[in-house]
């Protein structure tokens, strides 16, 4: 790890006059994992939103890299109204050859032949994989995910995980990514931001996550296991 | 000569508006064009009244309604489709207080008997500035209809190439207000689009099945026109919906 990547200070964000996160600073390095964590409303996706600049904000975003890859919630991607696209016909607006392609299939434990299947028919967990291969045929530095395991079972989630762990290490990719699932902070993170419209605490999993903190992030009465391994 | 101009205005116009179409179709909005349709009867009425091109007409009138639906969507927080429905029936309202009353069934269905040459070449120079245009932003709205936050997040700017693409729109309704009348706009956008998805796999086949759907419809229904007199707005929204149940036999077959 080197150089942040992105640095974060200040960040604040106001929709339809409510305030949705208040002063959040942070910084990322070359090559980390964040996993931004909280409840629901908590302006997890606002947070990613307005790193990307899809949103208005107050404070200072600097990124040190251009090359960014975004997967939203695989619920928020239309997939039923559309015209009869094929997955190939999808991965052409990435303008990527059909090797590059072929190559990143192999590497997420896709068909090609799925490559000629219509846009929609694709299973949860298929289309899991092929939203992966999209993100990172162009071979970008910074990977932000949005509930990349979401709707697929506890088994699938964690190969999808430990799928998406080989290629940050292999390629050196800086993600910033975002779960519910504790067992993945612990499994995968370098460091870990709780969020519940303010910064809650920010650091490596297995210093800040005390049940103080994670109470103050999710609220009384929650119930955890604590790991104490990484 | 009249018949000529309809041929190639109808071709260049009917293809532009089925391409158009296949967009319109998963945006859910080809039932739009029928209201917009409706909307060009005022700009119409004012072209019979002093005497210019029916398409400038109902072009000005579909424009000023665009913009006015988008200014009250944001004055009003109320739904697109409503903000539609107030707009296009008040112009609807509007025309019938001075469209003179010979004029009416030309303004609801159409009439190309009267089709200059220059009306035509400014017909063919629009239409393929929209097929052009929409060939070049048409991946981008697929997109931005998949995810406007990947669109976003791809730099693409969903804001512009809507707008274009409701530029497009408003272009084809008033050209094809002509052919078909203020009545039935909505049929020529929308009907070679479903016929075309039901015998494609693919965008490629999607898009061509659309532009070239839409402007064999306008041919047959000229050319019906010229043999039996029967107004070609009907003729072509008639031979258009044949097309559609056609492709319905073809439509089980498709893997």
């Amino acid at each position: 790890m080197s150089d942040p990547i992105l640095k974060v200070k200040n960040l604040s964000v106001k929709l339809e006059e409510e305030e949705v996160l208040k002063n959040i600073s942070f910084e990322v390095k070359k090559g980390e994992v964040l996993i931004i964590l909280g409840p629901n409303g908590a302006g997890k996706t606002t947070l990613l939103k307005a790193l990307l600049g899809l949103i208005p904000y107050k404070g200072k975003v600097t990124w040190a890299s251009k090359n960014i890859s975004y997967l939203p919630p695989q619920e928020l991607v239309q997939r039923k109204y559309l015209p009869p696209m094929t997955i190939e016909e999808f991965f052409g607006f990435k303008n990527v050859s059909k090797e590059k392609i072929l190559e990143i299939f192999k590497e997420v434990g896709l068909d090609p032949a799925l490559l000629k299947r219509p846009f929609g028919a694709l299973s949860t967990g298929q289309f899991q994989r092929m939203a992966i291969a999209w993100a990172l045929v162009d071979e970008p530095e910074v990977l932000l995910f949005n509930e990349v395991a979401y709707g697929i079972d506890a088994g699938a989630e964690e190969t999808i995980y430990s799928l998406l762990h080989r290629f940050w290490e292999r390629r050196n990719l800086t993600v910033l990514l975002i779960t519910h699932d504790l067992n993945i902070v612990y499994e995968h993170a370098d460091n870990v931001l709780c969020l519940n419209k303010k910064e809650i605490c920010y650091g490596e999993p297995i210093k800040i996550l005390t049940p103080e903190n994670l109470e103050k992030t999710y609220g009384t009465g929650i119930k955890f296991y604590k790991h104490t391994h990484k | 000569m009249g018949i000529i101009s309809a041929l190639i205005m109808g071709t260049f116009v009917g293809a532009a508006a089925g391409y158009l179409g296949t967009l319109m179709l998963f945006k859910r909005m080809a039932l739009v064009a029928g209201p917009l349709g409706h909307l060009t009867l005022p700009g119409i009425a004012l072209a019979f009244l002093f005497g210019f091109d029916i398409s400038l007409g109902a072009f000005i009138i579909v424009a000023l309604g665009i913009i006015l639906i988008w200014w009250l969507e944001i004055k009003t927080k109320l739904p697109m489709e409503a903000l539609t429905a107030i707009v296009f029936a008040a112009g609807v309202a509007i025309t019938f207080l001075f469209i003179p009353e010979e004029k009416t069934i030309p303004a609801l269905i159409g009439d190309i008997s009267q089709i200059s040459p220059i009306v035509t070449a400014v017909a063919v120079i629009l239409s393929l500035f929209v097929i052009f245009t929409l060939k070049k932003i048409y991946k981008k709205i697929i997109l931005a209809e998949i995810s406007e936050d990947i669109a976003k997040s791809e730099g693409i700017n969903v804001k512009k190439y809507n707008f274009i693409y409701l530029l497009c729109i408003a272009i084809i309704v008033s050209l094809g207000a002509k052919i078909v009348g203020g009545l039935m706009t909505a049929a020529l956008v929308a009907i070679p689009a479903c016929t075309s998805k039901n015998i494609s796999k693919n965008i490629f086949q999607y898009s061509l099945g659309g532009l070239v759907l839409g402007g064999l419809s306008c041919v047959v229904g000229i050319l019906g026109f010229k043999f039996t007199g029967i107004p070609a707005g009907l003729l072509i929204v008639l031979s258009s919906a044949f097309f559609f149940l056609i492709s319905l036999i073809f439509h089980g077959t498709k893997k």
